[in-house]
């Protein structure tokens, strides 16, 4: 089977999840990689070194600079006359094309699988991730997005793909992009961060957050994370959620700071290696999956824990 | 201009699922079924809209069971002036959902589609992409915001690391995400008149569309539990866990 992996960039390097991306489609076969954008040769050498890559091809066009959907989904249904199955990050840019790109091959899409158990079946989450289904396509061509977390990141060095210009495509004149506002930050971004630090309803207010949560993660060199109830209070930006309806995230270490772990929170983050929940309630549901639990007024201990470790 | 709003009806966010013994799906007996809430959000800014003044007639649609009716009627409660029941007992997976869509796309002619950007029971993530892959227009996916501004939709998206503005010529879709608005409850007197509301009923076959699945579920099953660890008793113990593991500033 040969693959075609959407490759998700910033316009000079290659965007992690899509390294798990490439782990998933190699379970299925070849792997040949699309880079799409606007002078974005800097990135089609660095997805060539990609391991295990056959072929990227590369659609250098100012209609592909910023990711429309209405421009690059007509590339890659073209791109899959000569490919089988069609593997995109399940991130927001990854979930914004691959359906548009099903839709136009005329076959179903299978959602953020977490494995692949044949070339035509694989498990994916349902229900915010409170039940596993194994789902088998029979489909004549396969497009899948992937959980970058349920991955292990192919290697950025080792390969030695061949670079080659596509010419088709352009701009269906339908939509253009306007600006956008990306939180610029010198922390690890959540979903590839080995330790983060989330806060929830309990820290009462945006300063607090500040003042309790920030030291602990600027300490241990932590991404910052939220829960939707402290999203939603207004202490923090959305983009910091986790959550079935924010960011999935499995790093080494999740530390849950008076996060109460409603299913909706738990969702985004048992995945994770070692969860570490600080929490006055005894009873609080996040202390039933994690795996160092203190019960004790997050305002005492979580100052006293920056300190110490 | 008209405003198409699927709603989808699913299991109440707030009723946890249980995963049937058989391995078959999940158990939707005896529970509490719901309107999707990232579609309640598209019926709201569909009714916000007509508000403003941008939009003259809000039609909702539904393809699922008879009793997605109950669904249908609430979104006419909230304030959408009419509704399509696309009455099926098969599941309907997303791309013949789309389908059934551009179906009634063609023949009402809405400037507008707003759609949840997904539904949290399959949590696809996919039907409002394929109807703009199957209608040709553009899509605005993850909405935060949404204007009309003459021919052309503004659409600010919640993105990774942020938000994104894109400009889309309409007739287009939209998607919502969380923060887009807060819907409204339906009041008494509109729930009455709701029932008064016309509701058509047709078939996927009115459309000629075939609904047939292409992915099989083999199987359903509990995802893997996590067991509870230990409880520390203060900070020091922490610190000296975490250091074992390897964590420490």
């Amino acid at each position: 089977m040969k693959t075609l992996v959407w490759v998700e960039h910033d316009g000079s390097a290659v965007k992690d999840a899509t390294l798990a991306a490439v782990t998933a489609a190699s379970k299925l076969g070849e792997v040949h990689l699309l880079v799409a954008g606007q002078g974005v040769d800097g990135v089609a050498k660095a997805a060539a070194q990609i391991a295990g890559v056959g072929k990227v091809h590369v659609a250098d066009n100012a209609a592909f600079g910023h990711n429309l959907p209405e421009n690059i989904a007509p590339l890659v249904a073209e791109l899959m006359g000569s490919h089988d199955a069609f593997v995109a990050p399940a991130t927001t840019t990854g979930k914004n094309i691959a359906p548009r790109v099903a839709a136009l091959l005329d076959v179903m899409q299978i959602s953020e699988i977490l494995s692949v158990e044949d070339p035509k079946t694989f498990t994916r989450p349902i229900y915010a991730g409170n039940a596993i289904a194994t789902v088998e396509s029979s489909d004549a061509k396969l497009v899948l997005t992937v959980r970058g977390t349920a991955f292990e990141k192919a290697a950025t060095s080792g390969g030695s793909g061949a670079v080659e210009a596509v010419s088709a495509g352009g701009d269906a004149g339908i939509s253009s992009f306007v600006g956008a506002e990306i939180a610029k930050s010198e922390r690890p971004e959540l979903t590839s961060a080995k330790i983060i630090v989330s806060g929830g309803r309990a820290l009462g207010s945006s300063e607090k957050y500040q003042e309790v949560i920030v030291p602990l993660a600027d300490k241990l060199g932590a991404a910052l994370g939220a829960s939707r109830a402290a999203v939603d209070a207004g202490y923090v930006p959305n983009d910091y959620q986790v959550g079935q309806t924010g960011k999935i995230v499995a790093p080494e270490v999740y530390f849950a700071i008076g996060i109460s772990g409603a299913i909706q929170h738990l969702a985004g983050m048992k995945d994770s290696k070692t969860i570490v929940a600080i929490n006055k309630d005894e009873d609080a549901p996040i202390f039933q999956v994690a795996d160092l639990g203190l019960v004790a007024d997050l305002f005492n201990v979580v100052p006293e824990l920056t300190a110490k470790i | 201009m008209k405003i198409l709003v699927p709603v989808k009806r699913v299991l109440d966010y707030n009723v946890k699922p249980r995963v049937k013994a058989d391995g078959t799906g999940v158990d939707l007996a005896n529970v509490k079924m719901s309107m999707n809430p990232f579609d309640e959000i598209g019926v709201e800014e569909a009714i916000r809209l007509k508000e403003k003044g941008v939009a003259t007639e809000i039609i909702a649609v539904s393809v699922g069971p008879a009793k997605a009716q109950e669904t249908l009627r609430t979104a006419l409660a909230m304030g959408a002036d009419r509704a399509i029941l696309v009455q099926t007992d098969d599941a309907v997976e997303p791309l013949g959902v789309a389908k059934i869509l551009k179906a009634i796309a063609d023949a009402e002619q809405p400037g507008l589609v707003i759609l949840g950007k997904q539904a949290i029971d399959d949590d696809n993530n996919q039907t409002g992409q394929m109807l703009a892959a199957l209608t040709g227009w553009a899509q605005g996916t993850f909405a935060s915001a949404v204007n009309v501004e003459g021919d052309h939709v503004s659409v600010t998206r919640e993105v990774d690391g942020g938000l994104e503005t894109v400009k889309l010529k309409l007739p287009a879709i939209v998607t919502t995400d969380l923060r887009l608005n807060e819907p409204r409850y339906a009041s008494l007197p509109n729930i009455m008149k709701a029932k008064s509301k016309p509701l058509d009923t047709k078939s996927p076959a009115d459309y000629g569309v075939d609904t047939s699945p292409r992915v099989k579920t083999v199987k359903v099953s509990e995802p893997p539990v996590r067991s509870a660890g230990v409880k520390v008793a203060d900070v020091d113990e922490l610190v000296a866990k975490l250091k074992a593991m390897g964590v420490h500033s």
